[in-house]
């Protein structure tokens, strides 16, 4: 028992450890521009797809629930509000972590865990090369800033699903449904979706890069890594999700 | 003994990782231009004490001191400059597998920007020539076998002309064939780049082969640090035993 609390705290140690490396080293250089695309490339345009589609169905399953449960009200009218706020607010930036955990926060576990295990990392090293600055910094700031922006194209995609459904499928007025998506939401809402989701991509890239950092003990250690990598960031995505949202507001 | 330079003077030297001592207070003196071999079995501490020896790795106590200077005193640029006089090839090449190989081997050129940009390709081809391994540049490190990885491994560690070149088990692993290569590729840098070498190794053919110098580490510390024909007349137990058992895995067919 006492050993898994110090492991627990040893992980908390080593993610502010590798947030204040990765702050310290973000500024100097040489500053590896090919690096920075290429992470952004994997973790914003490569994941576009399999995010696009959680978002719409999300936004469709929304869509029909929440009919079938407002209509016991006599409050259908407010279908396509409810979507929307759900999805910018909340579900896109969430959804849209975990699945970035899952794809991108696994393969910073694996990729850094062999590279570790095959002693590239202490290569790196030799050649005066930080590893930090080299592999995590370009990984964090392309997820920091790749993630809300898949949020933002998520928010549109999700009402876009739950707007095909209410008219189509249910046959809802698309004046009386655009209306009141558009009626109550405040750029507030938007804005800290927006947040939530960097934030998200600060803590996906930093666990799913400590986790390969310190990877021991060859293709078991690995797969270790990449499984701590994802499960980690998704436990740490779900709880700080309450506690953003208690400070946004 | 003759008064020759002294490259790397290592005193006193211990490292524990928790509760379990891996180096106990190791003393060493490497000569400038030599090639010394450090013997001891799996997990007697030789690559902790290779890792010391470059920096990567911090002593709890004691020091390494490479042309009088102690190593992790060094930061920042210190270091950077430091880790110039050194090569260090890996025990697998630990080769970046996200580049090609003439990538891999041009990495420390521009990392440590000691040539001009418009002579790294040159470089790299002539480093890639020395190992033997001339028109590979374009491919991946996967591609190769693992003895090639090793030689693009060693191009990569000569690629800047390191004084000091550090080898991790060089030859563990290879086929007889390829072994003999990798001494012939080590003794060929001692000549032409007149860099210190020191080799980790467990395989005695290739001591044989490739030292001035013998050193055994054993619980911790150097025991004996002799020429190997010295070695082979030292009746002290722990060293025949380790030729002996190194024998038997000669003798004995895979």
């Amino acid at each position: 028992m006492s050993n898994s609390i110090e492991a627990f705290f040893e992980e908390i140690g080593r993610f502010f450890r590798m947030l204040w490396q990765v702050l310290v080293w973000t500024p100097r250089r040489p500053f590896d521009g090919r690096q920075w695309l290429l992470q952004m490339v994997r973790v914003g345009v490569n994941s576009l797809p399999v995010v696009l589609l959680t978002a719409m169905f999300t936004g469709m399953v929304m869509a029909l629930q929440t009919t079938s449960t407002l209509q016991r009200y006599g409050a259908e009218r407010y279908v396509g509000s409810l979507v929307a706020l759900s999805m910018v607010r909340e579900l896109a930036a969430v959804l849209g972590g975990l699945v970035i955990a899952g794809r991108s926060g696994s393969a910073m576990g694996a990729e850094l865990g062999s590279m570790r295990v095959t002693e590239q990392i202490d290569a790196l090293e030799v050649m005066a090369t930080d590893p930090v600055h080299y592999l995590v910094v370009p990984r964090v700031w392309a997820t920091v800033f790749m993630l809300p922006l898949l949020v933002a194209l998520s928010d549109a995609i999700g009402i876009w699903g739950g707007y095909v459904v209410s008219v189509l499928l249910l046959g809802t007025n698309p004046v009386a449904y655009m209306e009141t998506t558009f009626q109550y939401m405040e750029f507030s809402d938007l804005f800290s979706g927006l947040v939530k989701a960097a934030f998200f991509g600060l803590l996906i890239s930093i666990i799913g890069c400590q986790q390969g950092f310190y990877a021991r003990g060859g293709a078991a250690g690995v797969g270790r890594a990449t499984t701590r990598a994802v499960v980690f960031a998704s436990i740490a995505i779900l709880i700080s999700d309450f506690f953003l949202t208690k400070v946004l507001f | 003994m003759t008064e020759a330079t002294v490259k790397i003077r290592i005193r006193d030297l211990h490292r524990a990782f928790g509760t379990k001592v891996v180096l106990d207070g190791v003393d060493l003196d490497v000569e400038a231009g030599s090639s010394t071999v450090i013997i001891g079995g799996s997990g007697s501490g030789k690559s902790v004490f290779l890792k010391h020896v470059i920096g990567l790795l911090t002593p709890d106590r004691g020091s390494v001191e490479v042309d009088g200077v102690t190593v992790h005193q060094l930061r920042g640029t210190d270091l950077t400059r430091f880790r110039r006089k050194f090569g260090m090839a890996f025990q697998e090449g630990a080769l970046f597998d996200s580049m090609t190989v003439a990538d891999n081997v041009a990495f420390p050129l521009r990392r440590l920007g000691s040539i001009g940009r418009d002579e790294v390709d040159d470089r790299v081809r002539e480093c890639l020539a020395l190992v033997h391994l001339d028109g590979v540049g374009d491919k991946m490190p996967a591609e190769l076998s693992g003895g090639m990885r090793r030689r693009v491994g060693f191009a990569r560690a000569i690629a800047h002309r390191p004084e000091i070149l550090l080898f991790d088990e060089p030859t563990t692993g290879l086929d007889p064939v390829t072994k003999a290569s990798i001494d012939e590729l080590i003794i060929d840098f001692r000549e032409s780049l007149q860099s210190t070498l020191v080799i980790i190794s467990h395989d005695m053919g290739s001591v044989f082969r490739t030292a001035d110098k013998v050193a055994m580490l054993y619980e911790g510390r150097i025991i004996v640090h002799a020429t190997p024909r010295e070695l082979l007349t030292l009746e002290d137990p722990r060293i025949s035993e380790f030729l002996r058992r190194d024998l038997e895995t000669w003798a004995t067919p895979p």
